[in-house]
């Protein structure tokens, strides 16, 4: 196909030609950023937690006597551990993603600094069995820990922690972290133990640093421990929330008895994020079919007013065909440069959001990406325009000229 | 001449009717998208007390040490303040008024019916709270500083709870139970609730949503062990029962100072202060700062960017819907062009063809604002129903609505020019001659 004369032609239709080009040029510029913070929030809901997120359903005991708190605790948790179908029990003071951070700064040394905040989380007996966690390296609590351990200060008055794998890497790279001391405040902690990476209480809170930095001790029964963790099968899940709330609803008739699966925690913790989302493909979706439309409505325009010239074409030889790549090779040229121009354009916006907003750079592929999107958006888009034009018969040539 | 010109344009835009909608649609689009992010963000970042904000003043110190500082990068004041140097502001009193805040989750039950508990917002406050704020009272009134220093247990109760514990009558003189202890209600407040809750910053709660359940004195409520929702510690030994000695920081400042001469005035005391702390070694740094309510709601960049970045998203749709809009407009204008001929020769200036073809732009405003309204009202609708705080309050005001014709208008009219230009440049004889 030669291309001299459609540039010729486009050159005598200037301004409709750079009115598809910027057209083209701001949808793959939204598109290409769009898509981008659409990946980003997908990448945020996915967030791994090794915990067992499906099998965990949480009841929140507020408002009971803190003075009754050693002997009802457990209490509780027999009468939970009754419960058909529950395969571990224990109370905690707080769980992952249920945005009530409780954050400690560790470091290696006792006058070390970090700008990490870790979560800190206190285990009952049986923590480790009804939360799921992964232990990679070391041993979990023994009894005696657990019974030996309180909380003082905000801090445990234990000598044992469990940390995450992250923090493990990140605090001894490339040693193992069992034995090691973990310190703040001038107090200090053994690690015993390291499990699978869990998050944070808030990771948006936290930040990056401190998103899967969360440390374990062991906690004997206190009124501190707000959270009762029960795990069951999955299909049991719903059923056992609803009888253990009913259960501490009776037991404790002057708390706040408020039951929620981990997989509601979970959704929740995430859903302005899912939100955001779907606005933003809504937006792409939209976007596309509004510039789709423009550039069907632009080149209808271009083949009315060609009528004649495709007519001539057609009397002096050239097939449906040919009339139809014209078209359509015209469309891939305005095409390129838009796409050029808005790739260009698309890295701009990246580059002032990546200074205004918490935003990270765009991998290099989300532009040809998007780009490919958007020739194929406009070859859709000129197929109906095209075909009518190939339509055109022969003789309107021999017609009014 | 202006009917004539609109008979002409209605009589165009009815010619072809699937690009005047597409047209119309287009712009609707836009201008909806751009109308519903616009309410949201001008929603979360308004003046919470627009007849107030000026005059209230947030001050910093930084009791940190140097070793381990409040910020990763050092230079942030710490958002909030401790026990010792709250009250030693407060009792200076070297503002015209001056209030300390913590907000903490509190059990509430009714005290006359067997009614559940249930958990509501709390604030734990000083006497000078609700004069500054210009909270309203429906009944009763606050408490005064001699209640503050005589830790009694009294309580104000929002408008709400009101309602939901005593049905809306006057409850001034009962006693509610916060927490398991007795509090005797002085005051019911009318609904009030600033958007944003520019008091509630880094006191861990949401920054935007419906007001306060009880409001109680700052230290009656500590004497009955109520902790605050937000705590940082500075140094060891910091706990929930002494934490009024304890090194940490937990309570929100606020200043009303009414004039400039006040506010410098304010500001030399504050620094004052702090070389005073790092003379007597409680602080290391004598740094401080003093922002004024909106300054310091931008500075802590209340509005999510998620607000920010759609609004930017819906600026960038309406662009691509304009350009749209430029390129359909010129199509049809462009095929007139041996009617604009005929038009020419028969006497119309240039002047005149591009008013008609700027009126026929107009048009497709008018009816793209008005396409648009609907779909702005489909899109707060539809924010309404999104679970962040503050989706309840989406709604179009009157302004947003003149706003929204503003937008379309000024859209389509620059939308307008280009074809309009064009149009107006059309040679009459070519065309004529082509008839």
């Amino acid at each position: 196909m030669e291309i001299r004369p459609i540039l010729a032609s486009l050159r005598r239709h200037r301004i409709p030609a750079t009115l598809i080009v910027l057209e083209i040029a701001l949808a793959c510029a939204v598109l290409c950023n769009a898509v981008f913070m659409i990946g980003q929030r997908i990448a945020d809901i996915r967030w791994p937690n090794a915990i067992d997120e499906q099998g965990i359903s949480m009841v929140t005991v507020n408002g009971t006597d803190p003075r009754l708190a050693a002997s009802d605790i457990p209490r509780d948790l027999s009468a939970l551990r009754g419960i058909a179908g529950v395969t571990a029990a224990a109370a905690a003071t707080s769980m992952p993603l249920d945005q009530n951070p409780a954050l400690s700064d560790f470091t290696t040394t006792p006058d070390g600094k970090t700008t990490v905040n870790t979560s800190i989380y206190f285990l009952g007996s049986g923590g480790q069995q009804a939360l799921g966690l992964r232990l990679l390296a070391g041993r979990f609590f023994n009894a005696d820990e657990y019974a030996d351990s309180g909380i003082k200060d905000f801090n445990s008055t234990g000598h044992v922690v469990l940390i995450t794998q992250s923090d493990a890497q990140r605090l001894w790279p490339g040693q193992s972290a069992l034995g090691r001391n973990l310190y703040t405040n001038d107090r200090s902690w053994t690690v015993v133990g390291v499990v699978a990476d869990v998050l944070a209480q808030d990771p948006r809170f936290s930040g990056p640093g401190g998103r899967h930095s969360s440390a374990f001790f062991p906690l004997h029964p206190d009124a501190v421990m707000g959270d009762y963790v029960l795990r069951s099968a999955p299909r049991d899940r719903a059923r056992v929330l609803r009888e253990a709330t009913q259960t501490l609803g009776k037991l404790e008739p002057g708390a706040v008895v408020q039951g929620a699966t981990y997989a509601g925690v979970r959704g929740d913790y995430f859903a302005n994020t899912r939100s955001m989302a779907w606005m933003l493909v809504l937006v792409c979706v939209v976007m596309l079919a509004v510039t789709a439309f423009g550039i069907v409505g632009l080149t209808s325009f271009w083949v009315g007013q060609r009528r004649r010239q495709i007519g001539i074409r057609r009397a002096v030889g050239a097939t449906r065909g040919h009339i139809m790549q014209y078209f359509q090779t015209e469309n891939f040229l305005l095409g390129t440069a838009g796409v050029v121009l808005g790739m260009v354009l698309a890295f701009g916006i990246n580059l002032y959001l990546m200074q205004r907003y918490e935003i990270a750079r765009m991998p290099w592929y989300y532009l040809p990406a998007s780009a490919v999107a958007l020739w194929m958006l406009g070859q859709l888009a000129v197929l109906g325009p095209a075909l009518r034009a190939a339509a055109v018969p022969p003789v309107v040539a021999t017609r009014s000229v | 001449m202006f009917g004539y010109y609109l008979d002409l344009a209605l009589h165009s835009l009815k010619r072809n009717k699937v690009l005047t909608a597409l047209m119309v649609l287009a712009l609707a689009l836009g201008i909806g998208a751009t109308i519903t992010t616009l309410t949201v963000l001008r929603l979360l970042s308004g003046d919470p007390l627009p007849q107030k904000s000026a005059q209230l003043f947030y001050p910093q110190v930084d009791p940190y040490p140097e070793n381990r500082p409040f910020s990763r990068s050092g230079t942030k004041l710490p958002w909030l303040m401790s026990y010792v140097d709250a009250m030693n502001l407060l009792r200076a009193g070297k503002a015209q008024r001056q209030t300390a805040v913590a907000l903490a989750q509190v059990k509430v039950k009714p005290r006359t019916t067997e009614g559940k508990p249930f958990y509501a917002d709390g604030v734990m406050t000083t006497a000078d709270f609700f004069p500054m704020f210009d909270a309203p009272f429906q009944y009763g009134a606050g408490w005064s500083a001699a209640d503050d220093d005589r830790r009694v247990q009294v309580a104000v109760i929002s408008g709400f709870l009101n309602d939901k514990l005593y049905g809306g009558a006057n409850s001034v003189g009962r006693m509610i139970r916060v927490e398991d202890r007795d509090f005797r209600i002085i005051g019911v407040l009318k609904s009030w609730a600033p958007q944003p809750r520019f008091y509630a910053l880094h006191l861990g709660s949401r920054n935007y949503g419906k007001g306060e359940g009880v409001f109680m004195p700052l230290q009656a409520a500590r004497a009955d062990g109520i902790g605050p929702s937000m705590m940082m510690s500075y140094g060891s030994g910091s706990s929930m029962e002494h934490l009024e000695t304890s090194p940490a920081i937990w309570l929100g400042v606020w200043l009303e100072l009414p004039d400039a001469s006040a506010v410098s005035a304010y500001r030399l005391f504050l620094a004052d202060y702090a070389r005073q702390q790092v003379a007597l070694g409680r602080f290391q740094k004598s740094r401080t700062a003093l922002s004024g309510l909106m300054a310091w709601l931008r500075g802590e960049h209340v509005v999510p960017d998620d607000a920010r970045l759609q609004a930017g998203l819906a600026f960038g749709f309406l662009l691509i819907c304009v350009v749209n809009t430029v390129g359909l407009l010129l199509a049809k204008c462009l095929r007139r062009s041996r009617e604009i001929g005929v038009r020419r020769a028969l006497g119309a200036g240039r002047g005149a063809i591009f008013a008609q073809f700027m009126v026929e732009a107009a048009i497709v405003g008018v009816a793209g604002g008005v396409l648009g309204l609907v779909f702005a009202e489909l899109g707060l609708w539809g924010i309404r129903h999104q679970p962040a705080q503050y989706a309840s309050l989406a709604h179009l005001d009157l302004a947003m609505f003149l706003f929204t014709f503003v937008v379309a208008l000024a859209a389509s009219l620059v939308a307008g020019l280009l074809p309009a230009w064009r149009a107006c440049a059309v040679a009459p004889a070519p065309q004529l001659k082509a008839l």
